[in-house]
């Protein structure tokens, strides 16, 4: 955040260039194991979850350009704590629902 | 004029860095109601009611395609950015418009999907599991609609009113929408077409 304007200066497309090259990269790589399916199921999904979790790192960092000096503190707060909302709810709901499931089972 | 040499009073630079403040708050509050109609996706996509599956109806070519010309497009965007920060007006009008057709790609793509589901009788009517995957898919759908609409109508202000500093503020919270747009795709691909085709 430049200090003078209130409006973000971007000099050069680097991290743009970073960002695109590393999420091609990390779609690339779990649609190919999908395309391939020679790992089993389980493994796979593990593989998927994870590349999205970190795909979703670099496209914070190099597209939405966070940052722990530069973006203000309160942003920061805010992507916390939606992020913390959004394990509750999430996790939450997924866990009432197939506890509720099996139960109904039974 | 570049951005540096662009003179803000303090207060409108204030006014600039509050609306940015507001409008990621907004998008955070948006990425919760995406995250629940993850959540109603996940608890549904089980219950097909006998119908379809994600493995019959979903394209792994689709998805790869619409996967592709997102991410162009949030680097085209980028590009933009960096040309409003040099000033370069022809620049930022270009790169505006090839992201405009790399989003219409991803439209035309997507209708594309959902008419040809739809045909077959997988509408959202068939199923719990159907009726999850439109409301979300569409949900993303319709906010990628909105920022074209929202791009086109930058172009307009660049086009006529230059690259003062409101504009610049508009287009750069434009980009945290668009750019916010494409780590939510990231989840439906992995949540959704992946392990949907498996």
């Amino acid at each position: 955040m430049d200090a003078s304007s209130g409006i973000p200066i971007e000099r050069t497309a680097r991290p743009y260039l970073i960002g695109i090259v590393l999420a091609l990269i990390l779609t690339a790589i779990p649609f190919w194991l999908v395309y391939d399916g020679a790992l089993p199921r389980e493994t796979l999904l593990m593989v998927i979850a994870t590349f999205a979790v970190v795909q979703i790192f670099v496209h914070l960092r190099f597209f939405l350009h966070i940052d722990f000096s530069t973006t203000p503190r309160e942003n920061l707060i805010a992507l916390a704590f939606a992020a913390v909302l959004i394990c509750i709810m999430v996790g939450g709901s997924l866990w009432i629902m197939f506890d509720l499931y099996h139960r109904m089972m039974v | 004029m570049t951005l540096e040499a662009m003179t803000v009073s303090p207060r409108d630079a204030e006014k600039y860095e509050e609306k940015e403040f507001g409008f990621w708050l907004y998008l955070m509050s948006d990425a919760v109601i995406f995250a629940l109609l993850f959540a109603t996706y996940l608890v549904m996509v089980g219950n097909t009611a006998g119908g379809p599956t994600g493995k019959e109806l979903f394209s792994l070519e689709r998805a790869a395609a619409e996967t592709l010309v997102l991410l162009l497009s949030s680097t085209t965007f980028g590009f933009a950015a960096v040309a409003l920060s040099a000033g370069d007006r022809s620049k930022v009008l270009m790169w505006l418009a090839i992201t405009v057709l790399l989003g219409a790609c991803f439209i035309f793509l997507e209708i594309g999907e959902f008419c040809g589901m739809i045909q077959e009788g997988a509408g959202p009517e068939r199923s719990g599991f159907l009726s999850a995957f439109f409301t979300l898919v569409g949900t993303h759908g319709l906010h990628v609609s909105v920022g074209l609409l929202w791009i086109c109508v930058m172009i307009g202000q660049v086009f006529f009113k230059g690259l003062t500093a409101p504009v610049a503020s508009r287009l750069m919270r434009l980009g945290l929408f668009w750019h916010f747009l494409d780590i939510i795709w990231v989840v439906i691909f992995s949540v959704v077409y992946l392990p949907g085709v498996l």
